[in-house]
């Protein structure tokens, strides 16, 4: 899997909350709703400046606090193709991978808002068209990259009808 | 060599021998969602094809979050959940009987040795019990509910080893909150945490969940304790089932260990808008707030509001301030009226809230204004995360937030007791 697009750039500890606020996400299944609010409370223009593909580019711990599932959901019905980060919260790491979004642990110091970048997942690294520099991605674990093989866990399920990992 | 607890628990739900960094698929005794998470759940479930959970018995739905509901949206999602759980015929917690975390435990399910997976972050909690309980989002959830299974990567763990006793008016949550301070939110990101030590010991069960529940706070997927008497008679009043306590192995292998002496310590506030911005309660003292909030999963028990009444009894709450008590359960609340706290809460001026998780997530039940500061008993003080992101939350103790909610302005409890 390829990625290109330009980023948009957030600080450490980037949780759930400042994703998709509690105020929304109990009212409604409809993601495409909830994508609007997305990453509301640290940028209120987010959804308009961002373009199919753009990535989210963060520092450590992305996606802490709640288990909502929203979470990586608005983000990936906001046509986000990806979010790089330092590293991510657990929970929301698994959430990504289960339903399709693409997170990818890489050091993101050297990447500046705006930046446009491609992400190779296959070949494991980050070219920083703008610097011109490469960037190594940590690869994800095997089980991961199953499920993201299959299509998400859902998918996975329908295929196998439960975990097979063998 | 030796294993830890969480090696030992995933050990025996997997039939092979789980060590730190491996992946195992563990067979799961309880699956749990709540109602910002199983709708989502429900529609996984129906996308993976799923006709019946694997077990009714092993299953609940809990509606704590927006209980009751506070608008049509939240209604169709609520019977959306009633007609699903009728359907498959497992246990429903309907409105007003509490929040996931507190019924959890008290219907008798989940103990030393269980395994348990929950659509809510703070599922964690049980870890007091001696169990692996941990949060997963709705799709794994929709897993869950159908396989009875689920796939882990082993932790490694973090031990925090609590020497000394805790001061009169210092309390876990205190205590909790000054771990996270010093480890920082992504101190344990994957790892489990294991709390010992003659202070933990010390704590009531009541208090040790305080602590469990928080471990999320630190990005750990567990927060485990050792079983003691305390944990044995806290089980036996909601169950007669057996369970049998997992201890760690002397030399099982550890990423970390970090010892504390407690002695010393004052009572704590995470200021805003993170939760491992902690400082003594001192450096914020005089703070002025307009809303005080008492309960949730962290500090919404028994003995929560028997330690807010304490200060409260007979006094009344500052004019200016709003204090808010939603009890963590049913019980909870029916227990608190036998012993006439709730009485006293309210005579001093409360506003009691259906059990459940009140305001804590900002959906209803008292909603900051514009530039008010809350002082909350809650686990996470996040802009807006009470539903206004120009509102200030500091996180204490229930002591601290009672006497906080007497002055009008954040207020030490040890003047109170
Ligand atoms: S009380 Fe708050 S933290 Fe606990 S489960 Fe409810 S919303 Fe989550």
């Amino acid at each position: 899997m390829q990625f290109s697009g330009k980023t948009h750039k957030f600080g450490n500890d980037v949780n759930t909350d400042y994703i998709i606020s509690g105020k929304y996400k109990f009212k409604t299944l409809d993601m495409k709703e909830l994508a609007k609010h997305v990453m509301e409370d640290l940028d209120p223009d987010f959804y308009g400046k961002v373009s199919t593909g753009d990535f989210i580019v963060a520092g450590t711990n992305f996606g802490c606090g709640s288990s909502r599932e929203q979470a990586p959901l608005a983000i990936k019905y906001a046509d986000v193709g990806a979010v790089l980060a330092k590293s991510f919260a657990r929970i929301f790491y698994r959430n990504a991978i289960n339903t399709g979004l693409p997170v990818v642990e890489c050091d993101t110091d050297r990447i500046e808002p705006g930046d446009e970048l491609t992400v190779d997942l296959e070949a494991g690294q980050i070219t920083n068209k703008t610097k011109g520099t490469v960037i190594p991605i940590k690869p994800l674990p095997k089980v991961m990259i199953k499920i993201l093989n299959d299509g998400g866990l859902a998918a996975h399920f329908q295929k196998y009808g439960g975990f097979n990992f063998s | 060599m030796g294993q830890t607890i969480i090696e030992k628990i995933l050990s025996s739900h997997s039939g092979q021998e789980a060590r730190a960094n491996e992946i195992v698929v563990a067979r799961v005794d309880y699956v749990m969602g709540q109602d910002g998470t199983a709708p989502l759940a429900i529609r996984a479930f129906n996308e993976m094809g799923g006709s019946r959970v694997f077990d009714p018995e092993c299953v609940a739905f809990v509606i704590d979050h927006s209980a009751p509901s506070p608008n049509e949206g939240v209604s169709a999602l609520h019977k959306m959940m009633r007609e699903f759980v009728r359907e498959k015929g497992f246990r429903l917690f309907d409105i007003g009987e509490g929040v996931c975390h507190q019924v959890v435990p008290e219907s008798g399910v989940v103990g030393p040795g269980s395994l348990v997976i929950g659509a809510d972050s703070h599922t964690c909690t049980y870890g007091a019990l001696n169990a692996f309980s941990t949060g997963v989002g709705s799709t794994d959830l929709a897993g869950g509910l159908i396989s009875g299974r689920m796939w882990f990567k082993v932790p490694e763990t973090v031990k925090f080893v609590c020497n000394g006793t805790l001061a009169p008016g210092v309390y876990s949550k205190d205590l909790i909150l000054h771990l996270i301070g010093e480890v920082t939110a992504d101190g344990a990101t994957y790892l489990a945490a294991e709390y010992a030590g003659e202070a933990i010991a010390a704590l009531s069960q009541e208090a040790r969940f305080t602590i469990a529940n928080m471990a999320i706070e630190m990005g750990a997927k567990a927060g485990l304790m050792e079983a003691d008497e305390k944990t044995m008679a806290w089980l036996r009043r909601y169950t007669d089932r057996e369970f049998k306590p997992v201890s760690a192995d002397p030399d099982a292998s550890y990423a970390r260990i970090l010892e504390y002496d407690v002695a010393k310590l004052e009572p704590q506030v995470a200021r805003p808008h993170r939760v491992d911005n902690v400082a003594p309660l001192s450096q914020v003292a005089g703070k002025p707030v307009q809303q005080a909030l008492i309960g949730t999963c962290t500090n919404g028990r028994l003995e929560d509001l028997r330690i807010a009444a304490g200060i409260l009894g007979g006094r009344k709450v500052h004019r200016d301030v709003r204090l808010i008590v939603a009890p963590a359960s049913r019980r909870v609340f029916l227990d608190a009226m036998a012993e006439g706290i709730i009485q006293t809460l309210v005579q001093a001026g409360a506003a009691v809230v259906t059990p459940g998780c009140g305001p804590c997530v900002g959906t209803h039940n008292g909603v900051p204004s514009d530039g008010e500061t809350v002082i909350s008993t809650a686990n996470r003080n996040f802009k807006g995360r009470m539903g206004n992101s120009n509102a200030e939350i500091y996180l204490a103790s229930p002591a601290s937030v009672a006497a906080s909610a007497l002055t009008g302005k954040i207020t030490d409890p040890r003047e109170y007791i």
